[in-house]
């Protein structure tokens, strides 16, 4: 019992923390991207659609990152190119996204999907209660882990990363050096749609292998809310994206048995942990300094 | 420097610019400007504000591109296309406004300016080796965002250092510094020509340009004005030929108040304390001032030390914990804001022009009222909050006549006016109600000489109709020349303050240095050792 419900959580992590650490990687550049759930229905379309056509998952997850990417590509045309307003773009992304991806899958609603089959390591998954969990999980998990330690260590340790740190905290400073701002951000807005558009594609071929209009349910919004939560930090992206995960598969078991705590209460609980990790962190000067991106949201045009 | 000479000192040269002109709309920011740098001088360029100084080195850098004329660098025509460009020619830049990343270490910074993969630990001490060379210390493990300005500033000079360039461009680098942190920059810099590097200065400060500089280029209105040896110059010729008339000097003779002790003063401060009001501010501890009619009463400091945070609480944006704190002709104002204040006779010009002062979208008429509807509402508003143009509009005229605000149209928005033209319609604004108390927060920052010497008369004058006046700035040149008393403010506290008359400069540089020599901020970071690199 306790082992099936702590693997279903890692089922429900996996897409929030795949979309998460896109979007830490967005506004690390500067960028705050809110199209992170219309890249998501995008990639959940696309993902299944491809996989209808193809007959194999791998080609759906393939169409899934794509999509996303070639999505936040609008994103980055209007905001990176024409400057204009992230917070509207974005939301104006998510909505087009959540129409656009309905539109498509009109025709899929009610098909039987095609699901991207767990990995059984060898051995390793064998042993108890942790092997399942770790050992026996879908390759899209693996890929979120394997990318979480990919983006800490490309952000901290390389200099491709210590550019994007610095082209997030001053865009004129950057400029002013001599660093591509346009282009990092560019780079980095289609990393992020990528990874929301894998996230996307989880759904939809993971975690409820089937297409039904917004199936990401807010799921974008989490993943933004999430980056937040983290302070841009990508293992606290991973205590994050577990966290709302395990709330969210507890709400279904506490309504199934019946438990007296009212549903609201729990899906409010995580961003009631989000407020408070805020406080937290917002009280120590350094740290907020060091890892919020002090030009994000700010849209840059160079002098001419 | 004559056209004769230039076939032998063709080798020499290490940059000369010929016929750079650079239009922006209708505007010549730069008219075809020549001049030229030779190995191991320092070559100042002068000019007011608006001369096209910074328009003329981001050229240099790489920031902007020339409409026509050419760039030679050592006798041969180059394009600099990107500041990476003008980094690999050999030309380093230390910006006015830093180019500095605040959430990063030092050393991140340095590393981020020097290209390819070289480790942090590796960057972080040929940083020490370079900062030991040349006097420079700094800490390469500290976040920027946590340094003061001199330390800022030295971590620019070091990077640009690293970079081993033949030309460094230097932009307004001492406006920061006390005159302890300027001497020091100088000394760095004899040392960097001795080593045969070409420096280019910028600066408006003559003294300073006079002692360090071998020739100079005067700059007017985009145009070269003189090429001069700025030895053989008076500090007054040289103000002469960037202002193109002679800058009348204020005229302080009608200074001496009347007996100040007998009257009552028109601002009292009492034992104000104040916790910080965000995470970079500063607390103010025991601040105590009184401000007489007749006077003007100058406030020193270098920036960050609490002057913003004093202005707000006096200006009434925060108030006290309790209304004697702060007492305007005798009446307690701590507990009103800025329109209260102003009812008791208060002015206020605050130090943001665009955006604090006046509302950028908004025309001059309208930011007029937005100071005026507290205090003169009934001329300015009548039944029904309907707004009077015309009376405003007559108001606006007298304020443009009385301090000669230059504007293109009737009643243009704020944010078209240049920052001279505006601050002296905000102050204008202030002196057209004929206040008995002015508090003004850099009145003059940059603002071009020739406007900011009518600016200083003017605050001189109203002071000496009997108003009291308050002036916080970061130029002690303008303190010295306006004030009648200066106080210094540093990291919070506020000293006595000492007559004009018997302060020299290297006493008020030493208060303003504080206890930690201009490092207030370090103190504010426990978690970090002191210790040394």
């Amino acid at each position: 019992m306790i082992e099936a419900i702590l693997l279903t959580i890692a089922t429900a992590a996996t897409p929030l923390l795949l979309a998460a650490l896109g979007e830490l990687v967005v506004e690390r550049s500067g960028v705050l991207n809110l199209g992170v759930e219309g890249m998501m229905i995008m990639g959940a379309v696309a993902g299944f659609g491809a996989a209808q056509l193809s007959g194999s998952p791998w080609v759906g997850l393939l169409a899934a990152v794509c999509a996303g990417a070639l999505f936040s590509m609008l994103f980055g045309f209007l905001t990176l190119t024409l400057a204009t307003n992230q917070v509207a773009t974005g939301l104006s992304l998510t909505i087009l996204g959540l129409g656009l991806s309905g539109m498509l899958g009109e025709s899929f609603v009610g098909l039987p999907g095609l699901k991207l089959q767990a990995w059984a390591i060898p051995g390793l998954s064998e042993i108890p209660l942790i092997g399942k969990l770790l050992f026996a999980q879908d390759p899209i998990f693996y890929i979120s882990i394997a990318l979480t330690v990919a983006v800490w260590w490309f952000v901290f340790f390389t200099r491709a990363g210590l550019t994007l740190r610095a082209v997030g905290d001053s865009h004129v400073s950057a400029h002013a050096l001599g660093l591509r701002v346009i282009r990092i951000r560019y780079l980095a807005v289609l990393f992020g749609g990528a990874c929301a558009g894998m996230a996307g594609g989880h759904l939809s071929l993971v975690y409820t292998p089937q297409w039904t209009e917004n199936m990401t349910a807010g799921r974008g919004w989490i993943a933004l809310a999430l980056v937040v939560f983290a302070s841009w930090l990508p293992w606290r992206l991973v205590a994050g994206a577990y966290l709302f995960g395990a709330v969210t598969i507890a709400q279904f078991h506490a309504q199934a048995q019946g438990v007296g705590i009212p549903s609201q209460f729990l899906s409010a609980l995580p961003y009631l942990a989000t407020i408070f990790v805020l406080v937290l962190i917002s009280s120590n000067r350094r740290m907020t300094m060091r890892n919020t991106p002090a030009s994000l949201g700010k849209p840059f045009v160079p002098e001419r | 420097m004559s056209d004769t000479d230039e076939p032998p000192t063709l080798q020499n040269t290490l940059l000369k610019v010929e016929g750079i002109t650079k239009t922006f709309g209708t505007l010549k920011a730069n008219d075809r400007v020549d001049f030229d740098i030779v190995p191991g001088e320092i070559h100042a360029l002068l000019g007011e504000n608006g001369a096209g100084k910074s328009t003329l080195v981001k050229m240099l850098f790489g920031s902007l591109q020339p409409d026509s004329g050419t760039i030679k660098w050592r006798g041969q025509p180059v394009t600099i296309s990107d500041p990476m460009d003008a980094r690999a020619l050999g030309i380093g830049m230390v910006f006015q406004h830093f180019s500095l990343f605040e959430s990063l270490s030092a050393a991140e910074n340095i590393a981020l300016s020097l290209g390819g993969e070289v480790s942090l630990s590796r960057t972080a001490a040929e940083a020490k080796r370079v900062s030991d060379e040349y006097g420079l210390p700094i800490h390469p493990d500290r976040l920027v965002g946590e340094l003061s300005v001199g330390e800022r500033q030295r971590i620019e000079i070091v990077r640009c250092l690293l970079q081993q360039p033949e030309l460094i461009i230097l932009d307004e680098p001492t406006s920061v510094l006390t005159p302890q942190e300027a001497e020091k920059l100088f000394a760095t810099l004899e040392k960097v020509r001795r080593e045969g590097k070409s420096i280019l200065y910028i600066s408006h400060r003559l003294e300073e340009v006079q002692r360090l500089c071998d020739r100079a280029t005067v700059l007017r209105l985009g145009r070269v004005v003189a090429h001069c040896d700025p030895r053989a110059e008076t500090a007054k010729s040289l103000a002469a030929m960037m202002v193109g008339e002679d800058i009348h000097d204020v005229d302080r003779r009608k200074a001496v108040p009347k007996e100040p002790a007998k009257q009552q003063p028109v601002l009292v401060i009492d034992d104000l304390s104040q916790p910080p009001t965000g995470p970079f501010a500063v607390a103010l501890r025991n601040v105590a001032l009184e401000v007489f009619p007749g006077e003007v009463v100058g406030i020193a400091g270098i920036a960050g030390n609490g002057q913003s945070e004093f202005f707000e609480a006096v200006s009434g944006e925060r108030l006290q914990d309790r209304p004697e704190r702060i007492r305007i002709r005798g009446k307690n104002a701590g507990h009103d804001g800025p329109s209260g204040r102003r009812r008791l006779g208060a002015a206020f010009s605050p130090e943001e022009r665009l955006g604090h002062g006046a509302v950028p979208g908004f025309s001059l008429s309208e930011n007029l009222l937005l100071s005026r509807h507290a205090t003169d509402g009934k001329t300015y508003v009548g039944a029904l909050g309907t707004i009077k143009s015309r009376a405003l509009t007559s108001a606006l005229e007298r304020i443009v006549q009385a301090l000669d605000v230059r504007k293109s149209e009737a009643d243009p928005l704020a944010s078209s006016l240049s920052g001279g033209n505006l601050q002296k319609l905000i102050l204008g604004r202030e002196f057209d109600r004929a206040p008995a108390l002015l508090i003004a927060n850099q009145p003059t920052w940059g603002v071009d000489a020739g406007a900011a010497a009518h600016i200083r008369q003017e605050v001189i004058d109203l002071a000496r109709a009997g108003s009291g006046v308050l002036v916080i700035s970061q130029d002690l040149d303008e303190l010295l020349e306006m004030a009648d008393r200066i106080a210094v403010m540093s990291d919070g506290r506020l000293s006595e303050t000492i007559p004009t008359e018997t302060v020299t400069r290297e006493a008020l540089g030493l208060m303003m240095g504080g206890a930690g020599n201009g490092e207030a901020s370090a103190k504010n970071s426990p978690m970090l050792p002191e210790g040394t690199i």
